[in-house]
């Protein structure tokens, strides 16, 4: 079954389009990965999954139903968190705050007026800072942690919104090989441990096979291949655009 | 500082030292606050104790501003509206009916929400800290427009005068009982406000000043927490006003003036804002100033304009911002 | 109540006026916010300066050529003192964050009307006209003053000037290029703070013409600037911030929406153009000829 399906999605831009006509499906319980050259309209299309900006055409459907017309916040709602490509997390609140805040709106505390924040949700929250491996850092004002850990604590911020889907744009972006395969292994494990489904972007090729059970390809905003890792190694109108020239 | 959580783990006998300290410290806080009044009454002037109630009356706003500015991010450009929607809709009902003072008191703060959400309800929803700061500035121009030129129903400039208030809280021949009515109305408020920034809704606030976007990707509609933030500050802000029309007995329509809302921003910004009891620093050391300045010159703009100037260029994070950094320095590490 | 149609077209003539005199207004505001980025609060502040400073002017030269000297006059002053404000204050905070910045600005209002206080005093003043400006003319059968005729011809007058201006000279084309890019325009080698300066200084001497041109149909007095620059913020939302034929248009609906509503109520005209604001910012949140903004 797919928890997510994309049905002739468009989006342009001024005239130019960023995304055409492309469909896209993501199985329950898969790592699956979106690869291609920049500008192929990878970040649009997590834009117009996350809800950040609305479809020209198409549809897109979560868990069978229809969310192509939902605000950010609906979709979020329905169980698909988001990173984003530049790190996004709330720089001047500690480790712990930043999950915090986001599990209490979750289980809807959000307009809790006079309870008092800091007793709430003090173990759930250590779990996912535990899980992102951030504990000896809970402490700490986030905005000045190294770029990976940061990293991190985004997919924390993503999974305290207790998503079925995640949606993670480069979440290697900028780490070192070391930390990129801690982070690989992070989300693997994070992904079985709580049966997720995932669909991520990224460029470093070895990060992709290493992670991925499902590859789709895109150019020009729509999809030229998709498949198993080593059907697409083999595939030849990938090997033009990634190995071709070379 | 407030967002120390939880998992500070920290030896038992500093703990027990610092809880020690706190609590002598409000102790003592508590004995000069009954004290004083007493004190100024007999030995110097009762003016003291006028100013002193002047102290809490913007003390009670400016934090209230602050739920708004500090916390919220929002640079609120017309909070006289509130302040003044309480002072006269409290005045209003007083002068025209034969509402008690209780009821009035109980009413106008919720005019002042009222007031709240229908200039919220348009200012959250535009984008950026100018269009905000335009819009509000407007709608309480607005405001005092209307105070202004409805003499039929606000008396215009004249103002209300001759608001009578329960012998009880009088003012005809000692301040000090109302002295003790504002400082137990303002405790009430403080406790409530405190509750509130420390509650779920204080931190998601906190969220979406320090990232919008972030916030609305975890789910969050930015736009209602906004606006229940900038009621609950109109609230607080009408409970100034009505304190305020109770002490001077009169109200006009200054009150709702732009200045008076660069004045509550000035408090908040020179107490520092980030701070929950910045912004109280900020109006004493302001209400004092003024009394001070404006018994010598008339050009209290002039000195609350260079103030504010020199805030901006050279202590953008306030008194208390300045005392932390200074502490923080002292104490060898770095503190946010 | 019916309104004769002599009456309707005397409202519109004199909302064309009031819409000119806007616009030299927002025009400056509009300009100042789409090259630097900021919103200046104390804007209004010029338009009093200017209107003072003609004071100062006519009632030291007498006759006519009190006037004219105070057209002229009265806003380079202004601009000199919007370049002193720029190169004293304003440079230091455009790094800084947006509530600095409109801190400072804000506190400006503070400053300069205790200035105005100080000097002027604050008592009403008034500003008279020469003979040649202050007679009726007949059009239609109708009369109007010539007054309303010259600000519009004045207005007119500015628009073209700053068409020309942005449009065909080569500062002008840096200013936009400034608007859009700014670092691109410093890459290229422009010097974008001279840049800022003159811009600053541009919009001060439109606020102040405004506040001079505006003079002899007012009772000077202080706080005068909060009510200009309120309605100036109204076109600027109606229009779209950063859009000078925003502005414009701004203007003219602002100035018209005023002339009527004075008719219907007179103490309240205001609220029709706020009633316009919140509908604006409702359906069309960047006005009706702005770009989305990009600033926090």
């Amino acid at each position: 079954m797919s928890i997510l399906e994309l049905k002739e999605v468009r989006k342009s831009f001024g005239g130019v389009m960023a995304v055409a006509g492309l469909n896209l499906r993501v199985e329950d319980n898969r790592i699956q990965c979106i690869i291609g050259p920049n500008g192929a309209g990878k970040t649009t299309l997590f834009n117009l999954i996350s809800g950040l900006y609305s479809c020209d055409e198409g549809l897109i459907f979560f868990k069978d139903r229809d969310i192509t017309c939902l605000s950010p916040q609906e979709i979020v709602k329905m169980g698909i968190g988001r990173s984003f490509q530049v790190t996004n997390i709330f720089p001047k609140l500690t480790v712990f705050e930043n999950i915090q805040s986001v599990i209490l709106f979750t289980r809807r505390k959000g307009l809790s007026l006079f309870s008092d924040a800091k007793r709430l949700f003090v173990d759930d929250t250590k779990e996912i800072i535990s899980m992102i491996g951030l504990n000896k850092k809970a402490d700490k004002v986030s905005g000045i942690l190294p770029a990976g850990d940061r990293k991190r604590l985004e997919l924390g911020i993503v999974l305290a919104t207790a998503p079925e889907l995640l949606l993670l744009d480069e979440p290697t972006c900028g780490m070192s090989p070391m930390e990129t395969a801690d982070t690989i292994d992070l989300i693997k494990a994070i992904a079985v441990k709580r049966s997720l489904s995932v669909l991520f972007t990224e460029h470093k090729m070895d990060v992709v096979f290493g992670i991925a059970s499902h590859i789709t390809v895109m150019n020009f905003g729509s999809v030229i291949a998709a498949g198993k890792p080593e059907e697409i190694r083999a595939d030849l109108k990938v090997q033009q655009i990634y190995f071709g020239e070379a | 500082m407030e967002n120390r959580n939880p998992t500070n783990s920290r030896g038992k006998l500093q703990h027990t030292t610092n809880t020690f300290y706190l609590v002598s410290g409000w102790i003592v806080i508590g004995l000069v606050l009954v004290a004083l009044p007493f004190f100024m009454e007999y030995t110097i002037s009762q003016y003291y104790v006028y100013l002193a109630i002047k102290v809490i009356v913007w003390v009670l706003f400016a934090m209230s501003f602050n739920i708004v500015l500090g916390y919220g991010g929002m640079m609120s450009f017309g909070h006289a509206a509130f302040f003044g929607v309480g002072a006269y809709s409290s005045s209003l009902l007083l002068v025209k009916t034969s509402c008690p003072m209780v009821l009035a008191f109980v009413i106008a703060p919720f005019a002042a929400a009222a007031a709240g959400v229908i200039i919220g309800y348009f200012s959250v929803r535009v984008k950026g800290t100018f269009y905000f700061a335009v819009i509000t500035l407007s709608f309480a121009q607005l405001a005092y427009i209307l105070a202004f030129k409805w003499r039929s129903f606000t008396f215009g400039d004249d103002g209300i005068q001759g608001i009578e208030v329960p012998s009880i809280i009088s003012t005809d021949e000692t301040y000090i009982n109302f002295y003790f009515f504002a400082l137990i109305i303002l405790l009430i408020c403080l406790y409530l406000l405190w509750r509130i920034v420390r509650s779920p809704f204080g931190m998601m606030l906190m969220t979406l000043r320090e990232n919008p976007e972030r916030a609305a990707f975890v789910g969050i509609k930015v736009e209602n927490y906004r606006l229940i933030a900038f009621t609950i500050s109109a609230f607080f802000s009408g409970v100034a006003g009505v304190l305020y029309a109770l002490l001077e007995t009169s109200v006009a329509p200054d009150v709702l003036f732009w200045s008076m809302s660069g004045e509550v921003i000035l408090m908040g910004v020179l107490g520092g804002m980030h701070i929950f009891m910045g912004p109280a620093l900020g109006a004493t050391i302001m209400v004092l100033l003024n009394s001070f300045i404006t018994s010598y010159t008339e050009y209290w703009g002039l000195f609350l304009g260079i103030t504010l100037i020199l805030i901006v260029l050279f202590f953008p994070k306030g008194v208390t911002g300045l005392i932390v950094e200074q502490y923080g320095a002292l104490k060898g590490r770095k503190k946010r | 109540m019916a309104f004769d149609s002599s009456m309707l077209f005397i409202q519109f003539v004199s909302g064309l006026s009031r819409a000119m005199v806007l616009f030299l207004m927002a025009s400056g505001l509009t300009l100042i916010f789409g090259v630097m980025k900021v919103i200046n609060f104390a804007h209004g502040v010029f338009y009093m300066l200017g209107a003072y400073i003609a004071f100062t002017l006519t009632a030291l030269l007498t006759g006519p050529l009190g006037f004219w000297a105070a057209i002229v006059i009265a806003p380079t002053v202004v601009a000199l003192i919007g370049g002193l404000v720029e190169i004293i204050l304003l440079r230091r905070i455009y790094e800084k964050e947006h509530l600095l910045q409109i801190l400072l600005t804000y506190s400006l209002i503070f400053v300069f009307n205790d200035a105005v206080k100080l000097l002027w005093g604050e008592e009403m003043r008034i500003v008279s006209l020469p003979k040649i400006l202050s007679g009726f003319v007949t059009l239609f059968s109708h009369r109007f003053p010539i007054y309303y005729f010259f600000i519009i011809t004045i207005g007119i007058l500015v628009a073209l000037l700053l068409w020309v201006f942005l449009s065909r000279t080569r500062i002008g084309k840096v200013l936009r290029a400034a608007a859009e890019h700014k670092d691109m325009v410093a890459l290229l080698g422009y010097d974008v703070g001279g840049l800022f300066t003159v811009v600053f200084i541009i919009a001060t001497w439109l606020g102040g013409l405004a506040g001079a041109v505006i003079a002899p149909t007012v009772r000077l007095s202080l706080g005068m600037d909060m009510e200009i620059i309120i309605e100036c913020f109204i076109v600027a939302i109606v229009g779209g911030l950063g859009s000078i034929w925003g502005a414009l248009l701004g203007a003219l609906i602002t100035g018209q929406i005023y002339a009527f509503g004075i008719l219907i109520v007179p103490n309240y005209a205001m609220a029709f153009l706020f009633a316009l604001a919140a509908l604006i910012i409702i359906f069309r949140p960047n006005g009706l000829l702005g770009k989305p903004l990009q600033t926090g």
